[in-house]
């Protein structure tokens, strides 16, 4: 199997404190792959310097053998990576389409927009409904469907997701997850970061558990779930 | 106030209200995108002015038959070009390095660039602190309608502004770019995540904001022709008084902060002319204790 997404050694810093003491990743194509672990293990700082939101100290990411260390974030995005941020991060005063529209910016095809914004609708017929409304006036689960499906539009070969089930009601929560198994079957490759672990390691091949900065365990997700460690650190005991 | 001077004095409000409007979005669009108050923005103004000078002086020199209309056309063309540049020059080098610095760093920037291009011009010999008399691009020519006088300098302020506006209103709905604007104003790193390059927007940004002041340039010149180095100062002030009074970051505040500035400035000044020079100011200071967020502003809340 190719690897999607490699990340080598990686370290960060905000200011002096180190966020990243040497994370490193393999994402296979085609595979969903989750980080667990507590706040502040460094998951979501890991998935924003993948896609160059913020810099890296030292290390590596390379992309399909595609070395993507110090490209900038917006060349990132058009060479195939989406990113669905943690909290959202609606363009609140852009209608709905506005936002699925600026996700194209990159390459403005009319036929391939149509298809794009086709496959987003038939994963969530509620955007279609609301598609004049500006984004800022959605419920927090349609934001979300609206996060990723703004991403979705971005027409990467891998989604990084951070916390998509954050806020939502139960119900929600499962549809959000049952919403990331189709997008990967539509051949996106996942790498999806989540507070809720348990979640998170039924829908996933592969996993990794982030301790303040490092790698401290990692193994096919199904192993991890049944993992006392995991059990009594991240799925209630 | 009789009818025909409440008609007269409206007209010459909404005149001196375009120029006012052109530079606030400007000042207001930059602050959109970058939270920058540009206090260089109306020096802007004057390097367009004094390019249209030039340029006109030297094609006056070499001809005197080139028709006026031909004449006005390409010194606009010249003012937008001239404002634009200068615009985007200022960025380039003095506010792109402190991008991700404290804000404060790039306020008192604008401040020094501010001056800078004052005292630099005023500085060059062949510029000099002094007056100068813009040469008529168009014959200034006067009718009457209703009992109230019109002239064609006025009807062109007006007229150009409100052109501008709806371009730029297009732009900024309509086009991939000005989506893009609005989202990089909202969230950088969000717009990043979207494969917008949020450099280019801001260069953007300042293109626009800078041909428009170019444009108030050669309109403010035509209208009041004596030009100095010190010219964009007053007026600089006043529309940033029109961009807070509509909302700052707000472009359809700007427009309406802008005229209605304009009107007010006027009406008082017809009470008493010191009233009408500082109205501006008053204006001000009862925005910001009564609705700080400006007329179309939406009130900020602190994000948590």
């Amino acid at each position: 199997m190719a690897l999607a997404l490699e990340v080598k050694d990686l370290h960060v810093a905000y200011g002096g404190i180190k966020a990243l003491r040497g994370i490193s990743v393999k994402v296979e194509a085609c595979s969903i792959v989750t980080m667990i672990g507590a706040n502040g293990a460094g998951k979501s700082t890991t998935l924003r310097a993948i896609s160059g939101i913020v810099a890296k100290q030292s290390g590596h990411v390379t992309f399909f053998d595609k070395d993507i260390t110090s490209t900038p974030a917006h060349i990132i995005v058009a060479m195939g990576i989406s990113h669905v941020p943690e909290g959202r991060r609606m363009f609140a005063t852009l209608s709905v389409m506005e936002n699925l529209e600026i996700a194209t910016y990159t390459r403005h095809d009319k036929k391939e927009f149509a298809e794009s914004l086709e496959t987003v609708f038939s994963l969530f017929p509620r955007l279609k409904e609301r598609r004049k409304q500006l984004a800022g006036t959605l419920s927090g689960g349609e934001q979300q469907m609206l996060a990723v499906g703004r991403a979705m539009m971005t027409h990467g070969k891998v989604m990084l997701l951070d916390e998509p089930s954050m806020g939502l009601a139960p119900v929600l929560v499962e549809e959000i997850f049952r919403t990331i198994k189709k997008i990967n079957e539509l051949g996106t490759t996942i790498l999806l970061v989540e507070q809720n672990a348990r979640m998170a390691l039924e829908y996933s091949n592969y996993a990794y558990v982030l301790e303040v900065g490092v790698v401290s365990a990692e193994g096919p997700s199904s192993q991890l779930l049944d993992d006392p460690r995991v059990k009594e650190a991240y799925l209630g005991g | 106030m009789e009818l025909t001077t409440f008609f007269q004095q409206l007209i010459n409000g909404l005149q001196l209200g375009a120029i006012y409007a052109l530079i606030a979005l400007g000042y207001t669009m930059v602050y959109g995108i970058i939270r920058l108050i540009n206090f260089a923005h109306a020096d802007f103004l004057m390097v367009g002015a004094f390019a249209v000078y030039f340029f006109a002086s030297f094609i006056l020199t070499l001809t005197n038959a080139i028709p006026p209309i031909i004449l006005f056309i390409l010194g606009l063309i010249v003012a937008l070009v001239a404002g634009a540049l200068i615009a985007e020059l200022s960025n380039r080098l003095a506010y792109k390095p402190l991008r991700y610095k404290p804000r404060l760093s790039a306020l008192i920037t604008a401040v020094g660039v501010s001056m800078f291009l004052e005292y630099f011009f005023a500085s060059l010999p062949f510029i000099g602190p002094s007056f100068r008399a813009f040469p008529d691009l168009l014959k200034p020519v006067s009718f009457v309608v209703g009992g109230v006088y019109l002239n064609n300098i006025q009807l062109l302020d007006i007229g150009l502004a409100i052109v501008l506006m709806i371009l730029l209103t297009f732009i900024v709905n309509r086009t991939m770019m000005g989506k893009a604007m609005r989202a990089v104003s909202q969230d950088k790193d969000a717009a990043k995540l979207m494969g917008i390059n949020v450099e280019r927007t801001i260069t953007f940004v300042f293109l626009i904001g800078g041909a428009l002041a170019g444009a108030a340039g050669i309109l403010m010149a035509m209208t009041y022709p004596r030009i100095y180095p010190n010219m964009g100062i007053l007026p600089g002030l006043k529309a940033f008084v029109a961009a807070v009074l509509g909302g700052i970051g707000n472009i359809p505040g700007a427009m309406l902060g802008g005229f209605l500035l304009g009107i007010a400035e006027i009406y008082a000044t017809s009470y008493n002319s010191l009233l009408g020079e500082g109205i501006a100011f008053a204006i001000l200071i009862i925005v910001l204790l009564v609705r700080p967020q400006g007329l179309l502003g939406e009130k900020q809340s602190e994000k948590v």
